[in-house]
């Protein structure tokens, strides 16, 4: 009997407990469903501190220079649009659209993504490079909006950030919209009618961006260069990397020189007002040309007004100057202070002969590499067709190897000249023959004679009288100025020679001696994915 | 009544087994032998549990149906039941010998089939669910449990990824209800769901599971079945029983299966003459240089004969009412590629007793497994294809290891960069070594209450503990990472997930309305959480490589779900049967306001044979309609904070130089704060049937799955997102289908016995939106099927609306009049005069039509020979060994000569022609899978036990016109997957 009870009792405690346990579990449990990664940070955390908006900032300019968040494996781009992470970043995929379409440049490797068509100038809408400088530009205004949003002076009281803290924030928000600006002129120049986000667009909102026209950009990006010209720093007082108010009179030239290629009105007088402001805030030139993309050409400030920073160490990717140091067919590794070539870029023969001298004794702006390779580009997809350049060197001026290099000679350690005095000259030049005001001609004569002695070594044998200041040498000049450094499509369009037969160049138009196409090409198409992702949109004329 | 306290330790219990065995030996009982077959196949059956009437004096049946029972005294009489039998009594007869025949069939009232939390009887299922037991299983040497189903149930396709040791399959039921989330099925092993992402050094997430362990498999295919497991069971559940202990004598059974692979054929390549013949006649001077004098045969160098021997010892019993089983296995296999070995050491526990006459039921479940892998470098299977075979393996330098090389003086390395290298300095130089062990274990707990005997309670807590810890090294002065020195790495990451559920179950006969309800209620509990440890790196010298701390020492990924769930069976007279479903999930994943969700099923089912019109009728033994209809959910494939906006550390060589420092970078992560479940809803109409007392009977289901809320990874509008795509709920997609399983019993006599099943799939997949705006002409569709060869972003297949999913997208290939591919002409379809991406055409289908599964087993007297065929229609596959090196400009196109494909003799295409559908290929096959020949022989030492040998021959052939190495690749392009291996085996089983 006792026996049964005790058993009776488990039995009880056991129904009892079954229960409970049931009832406990309907009724508990409910807001267990809320948590948070482990080292990410809320928006909170990151803009908590100044020392959390520096970071931020670096973002905002690290946007357009790297791949992504590490040297490869966290790509900003997703794989859909650019599969390969080394193509991804905007610098390579900006200098792929400005000089793989033109004389100055071609490369050998005819399977990779997006390459099939640019230099042969048959492009469609859907092409890696095309459509994924596209997203890179946006990805890198999408950041900017994000950066001026959290900066708000609203915000920045928020979170109780004041003072010196308080300015130096603002400069970087200045620094933001300069460098959003910045690729809308970018977007404004390749595709011309794109969607216009600012920092009001909501993140992942359900209002689509409406299209914006190539004119109203430009007024846009006018209006913006205008406002932030007074937030930035001054020129040459901001730190190295950072963007100061001649960064943003840079773009002003630029952007007026082109003016009438966007709107269809020349503001050539405006492109000289802001040379001048240039000039006038003490920029020199360097005293040597082949010192101007090598490892160390940090230290000439005196040239350089905004640079893409890259660093063997702590700045790596496989785009921006890595893809210019290893790009070029042949080089050998010891020359480009690499582990090798990569056996793709090549130089059109029209191009080369744009120098009497190729060999680089007298114009030091010649820096063909020539062993192996043959003048003219045969082939298009070959690697020994074509003349290629030593122009990127990761080496320091002394020729010692970049003192930051990784130990895999894989990275580069040259930095980007984005805006250079050099162009500043060049635009000068340019827009004063072409008639703009507020400038004149034997300034402009002095600008390029400038160029042209620092490139002959400091001699003055190819110096130029007025009148060989006319605007076909002066395009011609900025090619020999100019080139590898992502302008060439720009100009060529500018002066009526990127898609006509006024200018023909070896396999423009997919034949050999080069043939006219049609001046749809001058603008490119809008990326299908994001007419479908915005109905909004409708595709540039052509495409 | 005693009370068993679960504080006894585990040698304790061992400790046990040992003096049980001891005193049954003293007691010098009668033993009864017999073997027990079944009625229909005349095969024997396994694990019919034999028990003395009045007892607790039992056994289980071996493998063949093979039993022996000491019987102290030597009379009485004996009690034979086995799921899916009838029970029959018999008296022990003086011969103590009892060969037993058991009727199988739908009048097996009460057999159960496990289907979720809980069971419901077979007689009372209204869904489509399979269940396949161990002796339908594929045969010979199995590693990783899905071979065991492969061909084995209509409708669910387990394509292996390849031959490496242990690696893992694709699997497909009813051909996956997402584009680009998740397809993989909800896998359940014992109560506790599966997380299907590798464990990291392991190649398979279901290879720590002894096959030699399950006992079956239950595939719930269809939403009525499967939405008891709501937001992840869209892609069908299969849910693994493994082996319980039976009360009764001690059992101890051995196998050991050793086998011997080898690789089938070698990939077509050209040979050392053929490419001196072509560089000779078209190459430049310093190419004919290049050229060596040997003829090598790379593939030799690098293939060899795999061996494997998998012994599994189990031992089985019960003390004093503690069943028990336990079961310990240790595999070793040599992998095909050289360096490649799996060793697997694997442990597993039962204990499932009972308390209180059977009101309380004890399941306690623990399986360990402890592997070491080499995985060797794979990148050696296409080194092999295109490394020049004119040159020798080495040299005679010790310059890289002594491998030959191809060789520049200009860079640093000594090295032509970017070239492929020598392929057995591949393999040989590195050295990727991984030990990572799991352990899944449950315990569970059912009591039945005494006041009210018909309420069950049931209580599961288990988990899923994994620890997968390895190295890679590749030697510093090797060719292939002689720049940065070789490396040194390591890296860990620890896994623990637990699950708790608990239910409530309610059956009750209402026999004055001749009804019954099954009705159960419960809560489940499900947490993942990872932690992945980082590691700086080290190059091979064990130098640590500047600037690669990491930012954080680990990372702990974590995602929940909390659920709800209930379900009522209700049968009317044994002829209307009701099943409903619903299960509200809320997950983690998700922001507050998606978080939770309902998914509801319910199914009908019309048994006709027990309608009075049939109850008589000796044509039809079984005849049965069902219809059902649920809603199921999916949320593999989401990120698990994809909905919250963060910021991510950049590594410190992504860092942004400003003046002289260098800034890490805060990057906001993209995210889409309306993300929520993707949801199938699926139709399905079933008939089951049995003719002639079944020797002739079938399943035909047809089903129609909506998918809706599709997961589909789109493009943002550019400027309103952190990312140019993201995964967001976009879409929809439908999949028709047919299934039939036949099942025939031709032959059914005393020594000669001969059955066989055929199951067929047809499914049709539509894809019926994509986008935000539907019908948007200008998104041509979701890419898939990556092509190798050229740098980055091409794709093979397409997924666009209006039609099935994974169609070919490349130009169409013309022809010269002698049938010839005419390099680089395709037609152009827009008609525009030029061929750019407006022109690829949407072609063949990557995704078969058709799936055919046959199965025989035949058996005269002691000998049985069994063989599984399975057959693919209607696919095809995109050849991309062939399209990426059949070229000229493969061979000499580069600074060194290359080995090409002899599809270049064929086209002699000068460049690649990478989307030329010259090589989309029909890639429908017939595989033999598996051919098994095995030997009874009977009773050996003195009766003390049975013996038998098996041998057997996996991937026996393949019929197909596919002329690549094996048309079965799981995504349409074939791209030097490691080849599988054609396996010869010997078996011994032993049973004590």
């Amino acid at each position: 009997m006792k026996e049964f009870n005790k058993r009776s009792r488990t039995i009880k405690t056991l129904n009892v407990a079954f229960l409970a346990c049931f009832a406990m579990l309907v009724t508990a449990s409910c807001n267990k469903l809320d948590l948070k990664p482990t080292n990410d940070l809320t928006a909170q955390d990151v803009f908590y501190t100044p020392q959390g908006y520096k970071q931020a900032l670096a973002k905002v300019y690290g946007a357009f220079a790297l791949t992504g968040n590490a040297t490869t494996g966290q790509q900003d781009i997703p794989v859909e649009i650019i599969k390969d992470e080394g193509n991804s970043d905007f610098l390579r995929l900006y200098w792929n659209l400005q000089e793989l379409t033109t004389d100055e440049a071609a490369w050998s490797w005819q399977s990779d993504a997006g390459i099939l068509g640019l230099h042969e100038m048959s492009w469609g809408s859907v092409n890696s490079i095309i459509n994924g400088l596209y997203y890179r530009s946006y990805y890198h205004i999408t950041i900017c909006n994000n950066f001026i949003n959290e900066s708000s002076d609203n915000n920045l009281s928020k979170r109780g950030i004041s003072g010196a803290d308080a300015d130096n924030i603002r400069l970087y928000r200045a620094e933001a919209r300069f460098l959003r600006a910045y690729q809308y002129w970018v977007l404004m120049d390749l595709y011309a009618n794109p969607p216009m986000v600012t920092e009001n667009t909501v993140i992942g909102g359900k209002d689509l961006p409406r299209q914006i026209q190539r004119k109203d950009l430009f007024n846009y990006v006018e209006s913006e260069l205008k406002a932030v010209e007074n937030e930035l720093a001054a020129a040459k007082t901001n730190e190295y990397g950072r963007a100061d108010k001649a960064a943003a009179w840079a773009l002003l030239s630029r952007l007026y020189l082109n003016a009438e290629v966007y709107t269809g009105a020349a503001r050539y007088t405006d492109a000289i007002t802001y040379c001048n402001k240039i000039t006038a805030a003490g920029y020199t030139l360097h005293n040597n040309y082949r010192e101007l993309t090598i490892a160390d050409n940090h230290l000439n400030t005196n040239e350089n007004i905004l640079t893409i920073n890259y660093d063997g160490t702590n700045t790596q990717n496989f785009g921006g100057t890595t893809y210019l140091m290893h790009g070029p067919a042949g080089v050998p590794a010891d020359v480009s202070g690499s582990n090798g070539n990569w056996g793709g870029l090549r130089i059109t023969q029209q191009f080369v002969n744009l120098f009497v001298d190729k060999t680089g004794a007298t114009d030091t702006r010649a820096q063909f590499y020539t062993t192996g390779q043959t003048l003219e580009m045969t082939d298009l997809y070959l690697s020994s067709a074509g003349y290629s350049t030593t122009k990127y060197r990761n080496k320091t001026r002394t020729g010692a190897p970049a003192p930051h290099q990784d130990a895999a000679k894989d990275f580069s350690d040259i930095d980007f000249p984005l805006f250079r005095l050099g162009e500043t000259y060049l635009t000068y030049a340019e827009a004063v023959v072409r008639g703009g005001t507020g400038g004149n001609l034997s300034t402009a004569l002095g600008y390029v004679n400038a160029l042209r002695t620092r490139a002959y070594n400091g001699s003055p044998a190819g110096n130029i009288g007025n009148s060989a200041l006319s605007l076909d040498f002066i395009l011609d000049e900025r090619a020999r100025e100019l080139y590898y450094e992502a302008v060439r499509r720009t100009d060529l369009i500018r002066f009526g020679k990127f898609t006509s037969n006024a200018y023909l160049w070896a396999w423009k138009g997919g034949v050999k001696a080069g043939a006219a196409v049609s001046s749809k090409y001058n603008i490119f198409p809008l990326p299908p994915s994001d007419l479908s992702a915005n109905p909004n949109l409708t595709q540039n004329t052509g495409y | 009544m005693r009370i068993y306290t679960f504080s006894i330790k585990l040698n304790l219990l061992l400790t046990f087994f040992l003096l049980t065995t001891a005193k049954l030996h003293a007691q010098q009982p009668v033993t009864v032998l017999g073997t027990v077959k079944s009625v229909s196949d005349k095969l024997g059956i396994p694990g019919v549990s034999v028990t003395l009437k009045g007892t607790k004096i039992g056994t289980v049946t071996g493998p063949e149906g093979d039993f022996s029972l000491k019987v102290p005294g030597g009379t009485g009489s004996l009690l034979f039941s086995s799921v899916g039998y009838q029970t029959q009594e018999l008296s022990i007869p003086a011969s103590h010998v009892l060969n037993v025949s058991l009727a199988d069939d739908a009048a097996a009232l009460n057999e159960v089939v496990v289907v979720g939390y809980g069971t419901t009887r077979k007689q009372d299922l209204t869904g489509s669910i399979a269940v396949v037991s161990a002796k339908d299983f594929q045969k010979g040497s199995i590693t990783t449990p899905e071979q065991m189903l492969a061909g084995k149930v209509s409708g669910v396709s387990i394509i292996s990824n390849g031959g490496q040791p242990g690696a893992g399959s694709t699997i497909r039921i009813r051909g996956g209800a997402s584009l680009s989330a998740s397809n993989d099925p909800l896998i359940v092993i014992d109560g506790v769901p599966l997380d299907n992402t590798a464990v990291s050094g392991a190649s398979n997430a279901l290879s720590f599971v002894n096959p030699n362990d399950i006992e079956s498999f239950t595939v719930l295919k269809d939403a009525s079945a499967a939405a008891i497991y709501g937001a992840r069971a869209a892609n069908g559940v299969i849910i693994i029983t493994t082996k319980k202990g039976v009360s009764g004598d001690l059992k101890i059974g051995f196998t050991t299966v050793n086998s011997l692979s080898r690789i089938i054929a070698k990939a077509k390549v050209l040979n050392g003459d053929q490419i001196r013949e072509i560089v000779n006649a078209t190459g430049t001077a310093a190419q004919k240089a290049q050229l060596g004098t040997l003829n090598t045969d790379w593939q030799d160098l690098i293939y060899q004969d795999g061996l494997a021997t998998d012994n599994n010892l189990s031992i089985s019993g019960g003390v004093k009412g503690l069943p028990y089983r336990l079961s310990l296995g240790y595999q070793n296999q040599r992998g095909i590629l050289r360096t490649d070995e799996l060793e697997k050491t694997s442990v597993a526990l039962v204990f499932n007793p009972t308390f209180f006459d059977k009101h309380l039921k004890l399941d306690i479940n623990l399986k360990g497994s402890r592997q070491k892998t080499r995985f060797a470098n794979t990148s050696a299977i296409g080194g092999a294809l295109s490394f020049d075979p004119t040159q020798a393996t080495y040299t005679n330098r010790p310059d890289y290891n002594g491998y030959w090389e191809w060789l520049d003086n200009s860079t640093p390395s000594g090295l032509v960069n970017l070239v492929g290298r020598n392929p057995v300095g591949l393999l040989e130089q590195t050295e990727n070594r991984a030990n990572p062990l799991r352990s899944i274990g449950n315990i569970q707990l059912d009591y039945k209450f005494h006041f009210l005997p018909e309420l069950h309670a049931n209580l599961n807590a288990g988990y899923d503990v994994a620890s997968g810890k390895g190295t890679s090294y590749t030697n510093p002065i090797a060719a292939s990472n002689f720049n940065d020195k070789g490396f040194d790495n390591r890296y860990k990451q620890n896994r623990s997930n637990t699950v708790f559920d608990f239910y409530l179950n309610y059956i009750k006969e209402l026999p004055d309305l001749k009804s019954r309800i099954d009705a159960t209620a419960g809560y489940a509990y499900n947490n993942y959480l990872t932690t992945v440890f980082n590691y700086a790196s080290y190059n091979g010298y064990g130098d640590k490589v500047a600037n690669s701390d990491p930012d954080f020492p680990y990372n702990k990924p974590e995602h929940r779900l909390i659920s709800y769930f209930g379900r009522l069976n209700y049968s009317y007279d044994d002829r209307f049967l009701l099943t409903a479903t619903v299960r509200r999930d809320g997950s983690s994943r998700f922001s507050a306001q998606y978080r939770n969700a309902v998914f509801p099923s319910i199914a009908l089912a019309w048994t006709l044979k027990n309608e009075a019109f049939l109850k008589d009728n000796k044509t039809f033994s079984a005849l049965k309609l069902r219809l059902g209809y649920g809603i199921t959910g999916q949320q593999d494939g989401i990120d698990n904070y994809g909905y919250l906006a963060t910021y991510g550390l950049s590594t410190p060589t992504a860092a942004y130089q400003f003046g002289n420092t260098f800034y890490q970078m805060y990057r906001p992560t993209a995210y889409i704060s309306n993300i929520k479940w993707e949801q199938t809803a699926t139709t399905n109409f079933g008939i089951d049937a049995g003719f002639l007392d079944n020797r002739i009977s079938g399943t035909l289901e047809l089903y129609l799955k909506k998918t809706s809320d599709l997961l589909n990874r789109v493009p943002q509008p550019a400027g309103t997102n952190f990312s140019a795509s993201a995964v967001v709920n976009v879409g929809s997609m439908e999949n028709k289908g047919v299934e039939m399983t036949l099942n025939f019993v031709p032959v059914s006599s005393a020594d000669f016995n001969w059955d066989f099943s055929l199951n067929a799939t047809y499914n049709k997949n539509t894809i019926t939106n994509l986008t935000v705006v539907p019908n948007d002409a200008n998104y041509v569709g979701f890419p898939g099927g990556g092509i190798a060869g050229g740098v980055g972003g091409q794709n093979a297949l397409i997924s666009s609306v209006g039609r099935s999913k994974n169609l070919f997208y490349l130009f169409e290939q013309v022809y010269d009049q002698s049938g010839k591919p005419i390099e680089g002409v395709y037609v152009d379809q827009n008609g525009d005069g030029i061929i750019n991406e407006n022109d690829l055409n949407r072609g063949k289908p990557a995704d078969p039509k058709f799936f055919l599964g046959f199965s025989n087993n035949l058996n005269y007297k002691q000998w049985n020979l069994s063989f599984t065929l399975r057959a693919n229609l209607g696919n095809y596959v995109y050849n991309n060994v062939s399209s990426q090196s059949g070229n000229l400009a493969q061979i000499k196109g580069s600074a060194i000569l290359l080995n090409a494909n002899p599809s270049y003799l064929a086209t002699n295409f000068k460049t690649q022609q990478l989307f030329s559908d010259y090589y989309v290929e029909n890639a429908s096959f017939l595989k033999m899978d598996n051919l098994n020949l095995g030997y009874k022989f009977g009773k050996i030492l003195k009766n003390a036990a049975t013996l038998q040998l098996n041998a057997s021959v996996q991937n026996v052939f393949t019929l197909t016109k596919y002329s690549g190495l094996d048309p079965e690749v799981a995504i349409g392009v074939d791209n030097n997957i490691y080849p599988r291996p054609r396996v010869f085996s010997l078996g011994l089983n032993l049973n004590f």
